[in-house]
């Protein structure tokens, strides 16, 4: 089938190695990759912020990119969650409404697809270190995404999973991070000591968002962690 | 911001330090999850249980005129005065009036929450009435001179040394710090005031509407104390605590229990359905229901975030609430702290004065999953911050965002911001952490990635050529 | 309109517009009606359907909750369990209420008895020891007590004491909360009680640093004789 993968705006801009990866990992699954060149920002911030009408201006543009695709692929739980489960409120009583309904229902996360709609889950993938997993809170909590990366993990040569004793959100939550950050923090340390004490090497997620805000604490806290998403370990070498 | 929002960071700044208070609140809500989740595990269908308990909340609030109104009618059929309140000032007159009508002189109280919101005790002790809270935890805060900081655990926050000091000040009694010699001063105390009080106060856990009841759900006795002593009793309660049938309890009482505290049921629940009857030599010659709106009515006319009132007040929102666990309850410095304190605080006490509540959240939905009556809490959050940015927005977000479109839309401005933020980023290590840093919000204590020497739309256009 | 008209009326004006049931599909409920007995059975713990599976279960919720419970051969048994604790806690007096069970059991313990199915003195009661009651019946599935002010010796009886002693047959032993439910309904009708009372477990808090202290304010203990 043809995939068109939606990159969000970090991903683009700081993780293009994440991108690039599902690209790579669909194509050796023998699919076409489709992407939209010009970039469309799904409109979380605004949304979040409270602010639909701007987020609706933003928002717009990704209904407009994804409307003629077989099926979409968004490189995050966050962003999938905008745009799966939030778009259908975001648009409700305007013009786009029928339109966001639609893109909804074609839109998947990464592992999500490659698990629930295609039905693979050994790519054949080699990564022999220890890791921890972190669930994203949107993944988990709106797109209902939990089993599915273990599935793949599962099926990675010489990856050892230990699963955190806690799952809690990290703090990140986009613009509550900068708008109360010492909240966030201390949010985040949690989250660092629970990825500490298992002994993994690296922190794996499906969203580069959160691991943007852990990375970021481990490094100024000189922790002996690594951050690295899901599709990194997946893709063929 | 408003002044309220100010304090909130203030406190959140203070408190998330605070490492001793982030080991001593974790500590006591991990034993609590342990707790949980053994009792959880008794269902044979906790999802199940959710979604009828939903259904039960569902009937009680949107045909509440109905249910309310036979409520009343069973109270007061057999002897119960009820009084309506629709501002907290109406029902702290009410329950004045009629603790000089009885020239009463002291008041034994047991937990409620809707006394809080009311601030009932101090309109109490202005009009001279002695006022002792019953509840150990609240009798404990009461002592402290301080706002409860969990609905269910009140003196959550405190140590066994922190309440032996209290209790040697206030009491003149404190032997050691030990919790069991402890509580025997506060029981020793608290007994003579049951029996030489002259009103009882309590709050409500549920209202049953068939049968004209309130239920009381408690573990101390306290209550049952309160209800069965003094010569009046006043239940104080607000009209969402409605439920259809007595049978619905036989679901809620348990479900209240196992996310409340861990247990699989409270200690004592009590259904009082009047005054003294005819052949019962105890119990209160008067009760009086005082049924409380303050801006309920409001929130129920608000059908998208009706099933906030569905709310059991069990707590386990807080519970498993990460900002909640950081900041601490007396952050949220109003009655009801947590996910439902940030829903319906707005709603009751103003949008605009405490929307920072609704904002102060990642978002990450664990309230949402832990609700017992499945109240969509976190889209709730979302809502209120729709809903304050419409009627009042702020100028410069609302730019910001009008902005944003068309440069993360636009080919050639996300271009110039690729480019200038790798530009920039050369720089920005000079000032990066320092309070003239533009990001500081995020450098002050996290390191910044760096942007990738090829986006990903770079490398898409290059190698599909 | 006085404040009780325009509360309802706020209310019914609010009501115009509906609400979706939560978790539900289409915003209607799932079924017609509120959940049912056997709906409720369907979802909360699960209960044997033996006398004997019951009371295992109700045993064990007890000693949980630090409740004693023994189930007796018969009431002479019961009276003999009785004077033993007596004599173990050294009690000089009981507080307790007329009726087929406490009867025989004040009888056979010999003491002076407060009774408060009559008119009695608060100040005498706090002194009793012991509080000696019959139930409405034993909820296996929650090792409770169900206790009215009708049933059980008026409301303060059953907690001020600090001893609260049950008795109780083994007929009155019920599977769940929905079966006490009903019996309250089908016993009492129209004319409930004016307090009825799950007591499960003596007396407890965690207040202080979430340490489980026992006989907060109700009683310490809580003894149920069963025969």
């Amino acid at each position: 089938m043809t995939i068109t993968l939606y990159i969000p705006c970090f991903i683009d801009l700081i993780y293009p190695q994440v991108g690039i990866a599902m690209v790579r990992i669909l194509e050796k699954l023998g699919h076409r990759v489709e992407c939209p060149e010009s970039p469309a920002c799904c409109g979380q911030p605004a949304f979040n912020t409270g602010y639909w009408d701007e987020s609706r201006a933003t928002a717009v543009k990704v209904l407009q990119q994804l409307k003629d695709a077989e099926v979409v692929v968004i490189a995050s739980g966050s962003c999938g969650a905008m745009i799966k489960v939030f778009y259908p409120d975001l648009f409700a009583g305007t013009p786009q409404e029928g339109l966001a309904r639609q893109v909804s229902a074609k839109c998947f996360e990464f592992s999500q697809f490659l698990v629930d709609k295609l039905g693979v889950t050994d790519l054949g993938a080699r990564f022999p270190h220890k890791v921890t997993y972190h669930d994203g809170c949107h993944s988990l909590r709106e797109m209902h995404i939990h089993a599915a990366p273990r599935q793949l993990m599962a099926r990675v040569h010489g990856l050892e999973l230990v699963e955190m004793k806690q799952t809690v959100c990290c703090g990140f939550g986009g613009t509550f991070s900068a708008k109360f950050p010492m909240i966030s923090t201390a949010m985040g340390e949690v989250k660092c000591e629970l990825a500490l004490e298992t002994g993994a090497e690296y922190i794996v997620s499906s969203d580069s968002s959160c691991l943007m805000h852990i990375q970021g604490l481990i490094d100024r806290r000189r922790q002996p962690l690594k951050t690295i998403h899901l599709a990194e370990i997946l893709a063929p070498a | 911001m408003s002044a309220s929002a100010s304090q909130f960071k203030r406190d959140a700044v203070r408190l998330t330090a605070d490492l001793r208070h982030r080991s001593l609140i974790q500590t006591a809500l991990g034993n609590y999850e342990v707790k949980r989740d053994e009792k959880k595990a008794l269902f044979q269908d906790y999802d199940g249980a959710r979604q009828l308990a939903a259904e039960i909340k569902w009937e009680a609030i949107n045909r509440l005129d109905r249910h309310l109104d036979q409520f009343v009618r069973g109270l007061e059929a057999r002897g119960t005065k009820v009084h309506w309140a629709t501002t907290a000032r109406q029902a702290c007159d009410i329950i004045v009036g009629i603790a000089r009508s009885k020239s009463a002189r002291s008041i034994v109280k047991s937990k409620a929450m809707t006394a809080e919101e009311i601030h009932l005790n101090r309109a109490l002790e202005q009009a001279g009435f002695e006022v002792v809270e019953s509840d150990l935890g609240e009798f404990i805060v009461q002592l402290r001179d301080e706002p409860p900081y969990h609905i269910v655990f009140p003196a959550m926050h405190l140590t066994r040394g922190e309440i032996q000091r209290t209790f040697k000040d206030k009491l003149h009694d404190a032997p050691s710090d030990n919790p069991e010699a402890l509580t025997l001063v506060a029981r020793r105390v608290l007994r003579q005031k049951y029996i030489h009080a002259d009103i009882g106060l309590t709050g409500a856990n549920f209202a049953v509407a068939e049968t004209g009841m309130i239920s009381v759900t408690e573990n101390e006795g306290n209550a049952r104390l309160t209800a069965a002593l003094p010569k009046t009793m006043i239940t104080l309660l607000g009209i969402e605590k409605i439920v259809p049938r007595l049978d619905d309890l036989a679901l809620l009482l348990p479900m209240l229990a196992t996310v409340g505290a861990g247990q699989l049921i409270s200690g004592y629940n009590t259904l009082y359905g009047g005054p003294r009857q005819p052949g019962e030599t105890d119990g209160p010659e008067e009760f009086h229901v005082v049924l409380l709106d303050n801006n309920r009515t409001a929130l129920l006319a608000n059908a998208e975030q009706r099933d906030a009132l569905h709310c059991i007040r069990c707590g386990s929102c807080l519970n498993v609430c990460p900002i909640y666990r950081h900041v601490g309850g007396h952050t949220y410095a109003t009655t009801y702290p947590g996910p439902i304190g940030g829903v319906i605080t707005p709603n009751l006490r103003g949008l605009q004065d405490w929307k920072h509540l609704s904002y102060s959240s990642s978002l990450c939905g664990a309230c949402t999953e832990a609700c017992p009556v499945k109240i969509d809490l976190a889209h709730h959050l979302l809502q209120n911050r729709r809903n304050a940015s419409r009627r009042k927005p702020s100028w410069w977000q609302k730019i910001a965002f009008k902005l944003f479109a068309p440069v993360a839309n636009g080919r050639i401005p996300w271009m110039l911001v690729t480019k200038g933020g790798r530009f920039g980023q050369r720089f920005h290590g000079l000032i990066r952490g320092t309070p003239i840093d533009p990001a500081y919000c995020w450098t002050r204590t996290r390191d910044v990635p760096r942007i990738a020497k090829q986006s990903f739309k770079e490398w898409w256009r290059e190698t599909r050529k | 309109m006085n404040e009780r008209e325009q509360i309802l009326a706020r209310i019914r004006e609010a009501l115009t517009v509906p609400a979706p049931v939560p978790g539900s599909q289409d915003g209607r409920a799932r079924r017609d009606g509120l959940p049912t007995s056997a709906d409720q059975r369907r979802v909360l713990p699960a209960v044997g359907d033996s006398f004997d599976a019951r009371a295992s279960l109700f045993a064990k919720n007890a000693a949980d909750l630090r409740a004693q419970f023994k189930l007796l051969a018969n009431s002479s048994d019961l009276a003999a369990e009785l004077k033993r604790l007596a004599a173990a806690e050294q009690w000089d007096r009981v507080a307790s209420h007329r009726g087929a069970l406490t009867d025989p059991a004040c009888a056979a313990l010999g003491l002076p008895v407060l009774l408060t199915d009559e008119p009695y003195d608060k100040t005498d009661l706090e002194r009793c020891p012991a509080g000696l009651s019959a139930c409405d019946a034993l909820v296996a599935q929650t090792g409770s007590v169900l206790v009215t002010s009708r049933g059980a010796g008026g409301r303060a009886l059953s907690v001020l004491p600090p001893h609260h002693v049950v008795l109780a047959r083994r007929d009155q032993l019920v599977a769940d909360l929905p079966e006490a439910f009903a019996l309250l309904r089908s016993k009492y009708g129209a004319d409930y009680p004016s307090m009825i009372s799950f007591i499960t477990g003596p007396s407890r808090t965690g207040d202080i640093e979430r340490i489980l202290v026992l006989g907060a304010h109700g009683p310490r203990q809580l003894t149920i004789l069963c025969y």
